[in-house]
């Protein structure tokens, strides 16, 4: 099974925007010696993402599926794709994050640096064609991010997220490696499609203890995910952290996993589609419900964008489920939308944060129409297209994937999916119902930059331009995947 | 010779000694050294494996892990000592700031 | 029973009532010193399945250098209090019967397992004409380079979060 090695230093091109990403980290730290003004760094650091970009975008097309390593590591419109969907997550965050990080006074290069470090994991996951490689890039993005969350060292809040974030991030590791051990040990190679020739040459797909190695693999990606019951770390992570790395983290690390348990189940588990739907379906149940039902008692508007975080990969395994590849790309279409809105969302929750001034909980927003007319406005975007009320993205996202499980046979889940999407709705649109239509109790004042500026009328129009032509996006997620 | 299942029954008890651990422990310090054994015991079926089927990739797979774990380690620990600053405790069900 | 099975079943009963020892023990220090007996017998167990790279690995990096941080750690921290704690949590029937189930369950599907791929090259003859360090640093150098290179990251993003998290405050 061992394959030839053939490796050579041409193969370290396909590496280009990775390596971008890394060197560009190493010149943050650097520069955060010299330079006093963050505003400097983070230029560089969304100028060196948007070098890396051009790299995916140009150098060796961007559907031209290549692979290097001896097989390892591909690049294709899939990886590519997901790339994309990382590069919009740095840029977006490093924009909500300037000003806020000021003002919780940590705002040092490192953080620039570990955001950079941590989309590398991301960006190696989706083009890892290799357990091995998918595990280090997992590790290198996890690692990052423990660090990122536990970033406010001053506050013990930001503390117990960390804390929480890494004991059960290291658990679920472990789980990951006892698949891949026994993925191994059944089919003696670590190649996604290596696996899946071995797998029906050697006809042990109704083995026991393939189905083990699967099980141990989604459980730990089920972790990542946050699906439920992996999902208890959620709330408290989302809750405790700095607030842009939350935002960062609800969106990078989950599109991560989603990249892997796709390339892993359509690769190397292709032909136990019966069996690991089977498993996903009650997961994805009980995470829509969890997500939906638990949502409506919270108060905290981070904690409750965590629950929200959570119904949502459940609607995205819907796609998944239906293990047809227009049912991959509608999961891929929704996660990019999901960028948008979600970010947008905690965008406007930053703002409310300033000196002394928490600004999370449901009554800080209050009345926030008549003092902040605009604010508000894309707040109600946000919450919309979260719900999933037309003509924002949120509803698009959520048509495909619904219409891609009901094409796939699986028209009770879409039901199900439909009732849970109408339940979540009511704790959106109790945000709106805040802002719109309840007396300011306390004067709230807005911290604004202008990268925040930015950042929210980028996502703001996104969702509104996908919301309305949705085919822009869904012909380019197609494109990238079906080739 | 010993059979290839010895190895990883062995393998399978030591990891399922470290869930126990790692569920039933308060001590933050022994739950992480739990999670330890978890991987101890994974790279033992690795390397039993790697033995078995006279491939290498099973004990590269160990050498990364191991150096995985020891980067794990620094930063875990350093994770817990800035916790500990703050709240002097590291059993986990006294750790309950974040709840809801 | 031949001379190996006898040698793994020693083995086995050692590791297995250690691994005990490491989760039950009161003191995170007795904890870490059955722990080190553990890794010594696992390094051991390396070299009977012809790994003896990772024998040494398993010696220098996990007890030498993993487990002395773990002793640094409780160094600094003062835990006097947690001597006479609880040892469990309220719930921990609940995760004994969670993990004897496990096992229970892993022992019945793994015990059946074989080896079914057909073998690979590095059979032991074919390592120990050149060695094993010379096979693995073979290896490693040439179809694993990918792996390494992003080993090598994640040990500096391990460094720079130590220094992150546990620096004094700049304020």
């Amino acid at each position: 099974m061992e394959m030839e090695a053939t490796i050579s230093l041409l193969d370290m091109r396909l590496l280009v925007p990775e390596l971008t990403l890394i060197c560009v980290g190493l010149i943050l730290m650097l520069l955060d010696l010299v330079v006093r003004k963050k505003e400097l760094i983070a230029a560089v650091g969304i100028a060196g993402t948007l070098v890396a970009m051009y790299g995916t975008y140009k150098l060796y097309g961007f559907y031209n599926p290549q692979a290097a390593f001896a097989g390892m590591f591909v690049v294709d419109g899939y990886s590519n794709f997901f790339k994309l969907i990382f590069y919009l997550n740095i840029i977006l965050t490093i924009c909500i994050s300037l000003k806020y990080m000021a003002i919780e006074k940590a705002s040092f290069g490192e953080y620039y640096a570990l955001l950079m470090f941590s989309s590398t994991g991301m960006m190696i996951m989706a083009s890892a064609a290799d357990l091995i490689i998918l595990y280090l890039g997992l590790e290198l993005m996890a690692l990052s991010t423990y660090i990122l969350a536990g970033f406010m060292r001053n506050q013990p809040r930001s503390n117990e997220a960390a804390l929480k974030y890494f004991f059960l991030g290291a658990f679920s590791s472990a789980f990951l490696l006892y698949g891949i051990s026994l993925t191994y040990g059944l089919t003696g190679t670590t190649n996604l499609k290596g696996i899946a020739e071995a797998l029906s040459t050697l006809s042990i797909m109704d083995n026991p203890i393939t189905y083990l190695g699967l099980i141990f693999i989604i459980v730990a990606f089920g972790f990542k995910i946050a699906l439920v019951p992996f999902h208890m770390w959620a709330p408290d992570v989302y809750e405790g952290s700095p607030t842009s790395i939350t935002a960062f983290m609800s969106v990078g690390p989950k599109a991560a996993g989603f990249a892997v348990l796709g390339r892993v189940l359509f690769d190397a588990f292709a032909g136990m589609q019966v069996q690991w739907a089977a498993i996903l379906v009650p997961i994805a149940v009980l995470t829509m419900a969890t997500g939906s039902i638990i949502a409506l008692a919270q108060t905290n508007i981070k904690r409750m964008l965590a629950y929200s975080s959570i119904a949502h990969a459940g609607y995205m395994l819907l796609g998944i489920i239906a293990g047809t590849h227009d049912g991959l790309t509608s999961t891929v279409n929704y996660l990019m939308i999901y960028l948008f809105m979600n970010i947008g969302a905690f965008a406007i929750v930053i703002m409310l944060r300033r000196e002394g001034v928490q600004g999370e909980n449901l009554d800080d927003y209050m009345g926030l129409s008549k003092s902040h007319p605009l604010a508000s406005a894309l707040m109600l975007i946000f919450m919309f297209s979260l719900a999933g009320i037309p003509p924002t993205a949120g509803f698009v996202g959520k048509f495909y994937v619904f219409m891609e499980a009901i094409n796939a046979g699986y028209v009770y889940m879409a039901l199900i999916a439909v009732v849970f999407s109408a339940i979540s709705a009511f704790f959106y649109l109790r945000v709106v119902m805040y802002m719109y239509m309840k007396d300011p109790v306390k004067e709230v004042e807005l911290t604004t930059s202008p990268s925040m500026s930015i950042a929210l009328a980028v996502t703001a129009m996104m969702v509104l331009i996908f919301g309305i032509f949705p085919s822009i996006l869904l012909n380019l997620v197609r494109l990238s995947i079906l080739g | 010779m010993v059979p290839l299942s010895w190895y990883i029954v062995l393998s399978a008890v030591m990891f399922s000694i470290g869930v126990f651990g790692f569920l039933a422990r308060r001590n933050l310090l022994i739950i992480f050294i739990s999670i330890e054994l978890m991987l101890n015991s994974v790279n033992i079926s690795l390397v039993a494996f790697s033995h078995y089927l006279q491939s290498m990739r099973g004990q590269i797979l160990v050498f990364f892990v191991i150096t995985v774990a020891a980067a794990e380690a620094a930063i875990g620990l350093a994770i817990l000592i800035a916790y500990y600053k703050h709240n002097p405790t590291i059993k986990v069900d006294e750790i309950n700031l974040l709840k809801g | 029973m031949t001379t190996p099975q006898l040698f793994f079943a020693y083995f086995a009963v050692a590791m297995t009532v250690l691994s005990l020892l490491v989760v039950t023990r009161r003191s995170p220090v007795h904890s870490i010193m059955w722990m080190l007996v553990l890794f010594i017998h696992i390094a051991a167990l390396y070299l009977f399945l012809n790994a003896e790279f990772l024998a040494a690995i398993q010696i220098i990096v996990y007890a030498g250098a993993i487990l002395v941080l773990f002793l640094f750690v409780i160094m600094m921290l003062n835990l006097k209090k947690e001597e006479t704690a609880k040892k469990y949590q309220a719930q921990w029937p609940v995760s004994a019967g969670i993990a004897i189930i496990l096992a229970a369950f892993l022992v019945l599907i793994l015990g059946k397992i074989v080896v079914l791929p057909s073998l690979g090259e590095y059979s032991i003859e074919a390592v120990k004409t050149e060695g094993i360090m010379m096979t693995t640093g073979k290896v490693l150098y040439t179809e694993f380079l990918l792996p390494f290179e992003i080993a090598s990251i994640v040990l500096l993003v391990a460094i720079i979060g130590a220094v992150v998290l546990a620096k004094k405050r700049i304020e």
